[in-house]
């Protein structure tokens, strides 16, 4: 597959609809699975490896649900295609920085893909747009259930899905759902909510992962707990919370209409002014304003954007897409100038020939 | 009305749900800000969950017992206790059989649970027991090869090939990786 391809497409979570899509960006479920006859990673050589490998990349790349799928034999990519993968959230962290035979099948309109001797020997992820847990779980069952008959998992009775780190056992599921949440963050209640989640077991991440800070205020929330409750159970947990949380994000931007309204327009039109204008701008700024102008666009305060486009630029300004996109690889400080430069032709659609550095 | 701790006017309204009974706040922007900002979370970093709570497994053992069970190591993958603790990472899935008692504890922390209520495979494969040999198997192919202990690596192959002919492994359809032997294809679909 062509990574220039798919630099240039937008994938199915970036699409910006589905219910919700004014906070919820994304809903996502994962299930890690291991082959019952092969060590788990940290104790592969690097025979097992290759040969669980190839085993898994002939059985996914047979599943057929919907279109083929592209695999990308990771091991063999330049740092920057990695990134970019990484970016796009279609392989994680570890896939990325990791090392040895390890691979990634992608559906093309890049709603789900099967990890490869990732932390497990698969990790399978569907990803949809908006709140809609129900089609996501429904179709990654559906390749579970698929590969399943040509796999034997590593099972037990008891714990059931049998994983390398304790935490995933049992159901190996991770349900997680991305929102976009800048007025928790202004008005400062984002941390009692996070405190109050991880009371009912619930994680809550940064845009990209473990680890990952919030950046552009995306956080994902997800279950912790992955035994002793049904596939079913987890979804409803995490399922049944987010319209609580969607609720007080929408009261959160009610409040600052109503008792600030100035302040949030002109936080708004300057982000939006600085975007437009800037002429070198780091990755972090550019998050931060841009979750500003999106929340702009959702209230109104911006009536000539469209939510899908901020999302592009979300993703297509951070590094490795910005290198993808202009076809040369850069430097930091060329980065932030050619990112200044990007912004700008994207947000000034009437003077954009007319634009140049 | 006027914010309840200074005259301004009170524009942030917060009604506390955590600790007893609900308690209500009114309070003007800079209060609510302090207010709301008083408690700072602590960092929370889910990726080392698993290293804290295995390091956590050595409190409640004597030093001469926590040595022991270090050095403990699974037979079918080799993995120490110790190198568990360290990475947080299983080596097969064997390991949740073999380090039950010390794992048990564990998985109870991370997930209240021990029984798992979720999805099962379909096909009901009875055991995995024999998979799992093979992993071993393998194991001391590779390391009776490396030693040159050919006579030794010969049986072990035999009773590889005769696991994996045995269709215990319909699944994976993994062949001996040992070149010059015949590669079973897997089943097609």
């Amino acid at each position: 597959m062509e990574l220039e391809e798919l630099a240039r497409s937008c994938g199915e979570w970036l699409r910006g609809s589905g219910p919700e899509s004014d906070i919820v960006i994304s809903s996502r479920i994962r299930l890690a699975r291991n082959l019952a006859d092969f060590p788990f990673i940290s104790r592969a050589t690097t025979a097992d490896r290759a040969e669980i490998e190839r085993i898994l990349r002939d059985k996914v790349t047979r599943v057929r649900d919907g279109a083929e799928l592209n695999y990308v034999d990771v091991n063999r990519l330049e740092a920057i295609d990695r990134q970019f993968l990484f970016e796009r959230q279609l392989i994680s962290r570890e896939l990325a920085e990791g090392q040895g035979a390890r691979g990634v099948a992608i559906d093309p309109q890049e709603r789900g893909s099967l990890m490869i001797n990732e932390e497990d020997h698969l990790r399978i992820q569907v990803m949809q747009s908006g709140l809609d847990l129900q089609t996501a779980w429904e179709k990654i069952n559906r390749i579970d259930d698929l590969l399943e008959d040509q796999i034997t998992y590593a099972f037990n009775e008891r714990l059931g899905y049998l994983t390398a780190c304790p935490t995933n056992v049992g159901t190996g599921m991770r349900v997680s759902v991305m929102l976009h949440l800048p007025a928790l963050v202004i008005t400062r209640q984002i941390d009692k909510l996070f405190r109050s989640l991880q009371k009912i077991s619930l994680a809550v991440r940064g845009l990209y992962g473990e680890g990952s800070q919030a950046m552009g205020d995306f956080y994902q929330i997800s279950n912790q707990i992955t035994l002793g409750r049904s596939e079913t159970d987890l979804i409803k947990q995490v399922g049944d919370l987010v319209p609580t949380i969607i609720e007080y994000e929408r009261k959160a931007r009610e409040f600052l209409v109503r008792e600030s309204h100035e302040n949030l327009h002109d936080r708004v039109s300057r982000a939006y002014g600085i975007l437009r204008t800037a002429q070198t701008i780091s990755s972090e700024e550019t998050m931060h304003l841009l979750s500003s102008v999106r929340m702009g666009v959702n209230l109104g305060l911006i009536r000539d954007l469209e939510i899908p486009t901020l999302n592009q630029l979300f993703i297509y300004t951070q590094p490795a897409h910005l290198q993808k996109l202009s076809g040369v690889e850069l430097d930091t400080s060329d980065r932030n100038i050619e990112r200044a430069r990007f912004l700008r032709s994207r947000l000034n659609k009437s003077d954009s020939n007319g634009n140049k550095n | 009305m006027k914010c309840q701790k200074c005259d301004k006017p009170a524009t942030f309204h917060i009604t506390e749900l955590t600790g007893g009974k609900p308690q209500e706040l009114h309070v003007c922007e800079d209060h609510a800000r302090e207010y709301l900002s008083e408690s700072e979370p602590e960092a929370t970093a889910p990726g080392k969950l698993p290293e804290k709570l295995a390091k956590q497994l050595a409190v409640g053992q004597t030093a001469e017992e926590l040595a022991k069970l270090d050095q403990q190591a699974c037979p079918i993958c080799g993995i120490t206790f110790f190198e568990f603790r360290n990475q947080g990472r299983l080596g097969c899935p064997h390991d949740y059989v073999y380090f039950q008692k010390e794992l048990d504890p564990l998985i109870v922390n991370i997930h209240g649970e021990l029984e798992h209520t979720g999805k099962r495979p379909k096909r009901t494969h009875g055991s995995t027991d024999r998979q799992t040999e093979l992993i071993r198997l393998r194991r001391e192919l590779k390391e009776a090869v490396l030693g040159e202990k050919y006579e030794q690596a010969s049986t072990l192959r035999d009773e590889i090939k005769q696991i994996e002919g045995s269709g215990a492994n319909h699944g994976s359809g993994v062949a001996s990786r040992e070149s010059g032997t015949d590669q079973p294809k897997p089943p097609s679909t």
